[in-house]
């Protein structure tokens, strides 16, 4: 099977016009196989963009990619619950789950499980796709050695499994909103001040090193995560799907550098060179899948 | 209104009998290892311990959790399925659990030991307690903090199995088994290792000013000055800068202890079964203490009394408590 590579959630709020603009981009120009719709962090958000999907869909289908929604990743609230059971109800598209909620209404169906799902080991893994899951986009801050474990278990088991290699890398989910709070209010009047931040709020600290990402509930890194040197080994694994996740810079050009990447027809080193052209806000990190701290750099250049 | 069970901190085998001696109906404690998610050097028990340990809390009616609440990292499962084993073996009453993996290899190979649903598989709604129930047969689930008394009224209406909430201690501001923060930060992960900022990366580094600067591994968590208190760094309790905020700012929120002890009576007539103070990592001053007034409280409140309890804030993180998410949405 020839890797794929894919599209996160869009994960910052937003406009709906800078979401369709992206969309028909990746539709029309991004080597991608797959994206992922949805929005998986605050629900608040989710009236503004709803009626766009079926059209979006549309579009990316016809632009070749197949596309999956991904489900909610926090849920509480009543509206919350029951937007879940209504994704459990598609059938017209494959879904990412996020949450186990959607566990208990998709019993005897088919599923992907999302990266903000816990599956950390093989039997874990072995037991849900006895539920019914089919893919497995694995926690960031996975080893490359654990990966390895899970990637072996997925190819017996007959899923493909997925690891996000570039992007901001999701840290931790609360119930409170963090860019409310930066701005003096709470998560019920946010009046959507996160919408200022289209690749979150960066949090410094106090003597003014980068080093968190805030996005409503959710907290980012500051880095993002470039696994540009690891692809190799990823592939030797036998890791199918490769997840960019969706940020202001030209994801079309990051796309078509994974690609290029993945496929070995342009070497790691211009790879690397390329993306940095790209003028990328924030330092680059690799620690996770080298079981380092995740917001170290450590370098992979092959010596000579 | 039933009585609840008193869940109570033993992360040593001297803060057990502590716990024991002053009123838990419950204790819950782990091994000294990555399966549980309060892994700190100097604290949990090896396995004679814990057996001698189980055989004086059953001897005075107190009830055993072993925590197994970690996710076991591909290719080491073997050391969470020997902890469960083990804790079979020596008899104690219940399984506190996070992972799918885990919770299936109990309900297979121990069924007949009652599984609690761990705070870190953060089931945050009655279809994902619905599920865990359905699958592993759960009997209680331990709520994540993030919910009103309203809400854990609602849930309790809702789902098959018991419920067990938070009433006092460290209170993180992330949502529990949804937290890398630290492996950011260390390379040890609170999910995989059960570590959260470990205090081998910590570091108190003071100017000629007497200003303190507390640091996890390259990072400053917070900065005080010579008349503040430095506490410690946990990454969610620090403070940081954003160009959206004048100065620096608790972002997460500031250090503080969730302490319930006023809506006793209200989580009690919601539906919950189980009370639980945190504090494995506490002195046994501590455990007495907070046992103790906990012990009295609900004491009182089954006789239709108020719940008094007082003198409980000097033991709180930063000598100030909340309600956190409990008392009203505006937490959030």
């Amino acid at each position: 099977m020839k890797t794929q590579l894919t599209i996160a959630p869009i994960l910052f709020h937003w406009s709906p016009e800078q979401k369709l603009d992206f969309y028909a981009r990746i539709a029309d120009e991004a080597p991608v196989d797959v994206v992922y719709l949805g929005e998986v962090i605050c629900s608040k958000r989710t009236p503004f963009f709803e009626k766009h999907y079926d059209e979006v869909a549309e579009r990316l289908t016809r632009g070749g990619k197949k596309v999956v929604f991904s489900t909610l990743s926090e849920v509480m609230l009543k509206r919350e619950r029951n937007m879940v059971a209504g994704f459990c109800e598609l059938e017209d598209y494959e879904l990412e789950v996020n949450d186990s909620s959607a566990l208990w209404h998709l019993e005897g169906k088919s599923y992907r499980i999302g990266s903000l799902m816990n599956v950390y080991n093989e039997d874990t893994m072995t037991y849900l796709v006895g539920k019914g899951a089919t893919h497995f986009s694995l926690p960031s801050e996975m080893p490359g050695d654990s990966v390895a474990v899970l990637a072996a278990r997925a190819k017996e088991l007959g899923v493909t499994t997925e690891v996000q290699v570039f992007g901001r890398a999701s840290l931790a989910l609360s119930a409170r909103c963090y860019h409310a709070r930066a701005h003096g209010r709470i998560k019920d009047n946010c009046q959507f001040v996160c919408e200022q931040d289209p690749d979150g709020m960066p949090l410094n600290t106090v003597d003014k090193q980068e080093f968190l990402t805030v996005n409503g509930i959710q907290t980012l890194s500051q880095s993002y995560l470039n696994l540009l040197g690891d692809l190799a080994g990823m592939q030797e694994m036998g890791i199918t799907h490769y997840r960019l996740v969706p940020h202001t810079q030209d994801m079309v050009a990051v796309a078509n550098i994974f690609r290029n990447a993945l496929d070995g027809t342009v070497s790691v080193e211009e790879s690397m060179q390329d993306l940095s052209d790209l003028d990328i806000p924030a330092p680059f990190s690799n620690g996770f899948w080298h079981g380092q701290p995740g917001h170290q750099w450590i370098d992979q250049t092959p010596t000579t | 209104m039933n009585r609840p069970e008193l869940v109570c901190p033993a992360g040593t085998p001297s803060a057990m009998r502590t716990a024991v001696d002053a009123g838990a109906d419950a204790v819950y404690c782990g091994f000294q290892n990555a399966t549980n998610a309060r892994n700190f050097p100097g604290l949990n028990f090896t396995i004679p311990e814990l057996e001698k340990s189980v055989a004086h809390a059953h001897a005075g009616d107190t009830k055993v959790l072993l925590a197994v609440n970690t996710f076991p990292p591909a290719g080491k499962v073997n050391l969470w399925k020997e902890a469960v084993d083990e804790g079979a073996r020596i008899g104690v009453d219940a399984f506190i659990v996070a992972d799918i993996g885990v919770a299936d290899y109990i309900h297979k190979n121990h069924p007949e030991i009652r599984l609690h649903l761990s705070v870190q598989a953060a089931a945050s709604t009655p279809e994902a307690i619905k599920f865990y129930c359905r699958e592993f047969n759960v009997k209680r689930v331990v709520l994540p903090r993030i919910l009103t008394v309203p809400e854990i009224k609602n849930m309790a209406d809702e789902i098959p199995c018991e419920i067990e909430t938070f009433i006092f201690g460290n209170h993180g501001l992330m949502v529990e088994g949804r937290c890398s923060l630290t492996n950011y930060i260390t390379g040890l992960s609170t999910n995989m290792d059960g570590v959260c900022s470990p205090a081998a990366d910590v570091q108190y580094i003071k100017d000629d000013a007497g200003n303190m600067t507390t640091k996890l591994g390259e990072f400053t968590i917070d900065c005080f000055s010579c008349d503040e208190n430095a506490g410690y760094p946990t990454i969610c309790k620090g403070r940081y800068l954003t160009p959206a905020h004048d100065g620096a700012y608790y972002a997460f929120e500031e250090p503080i202890s969730l302490n319930l002890s006023t809506l006793l009576p209200d989580l009690m007539a919601a539906g919950v079964t189980a009370l639980k103070i945190e504090g494995r990592q506490r002195s046994r001053a501590y455990v007495k203490s907070v046992v103790s007034a906990y012990r009295k409280a609900v004491d009182s409140i089954m006789a239709g009394g108020e719940p008094e309890i007082s003198g409980l804030l000097a033991l709180t993180e930063g000598q100030k408590e909340t309600q956190g998410a409990f008392k009203s949405k505006t937490w959030r």
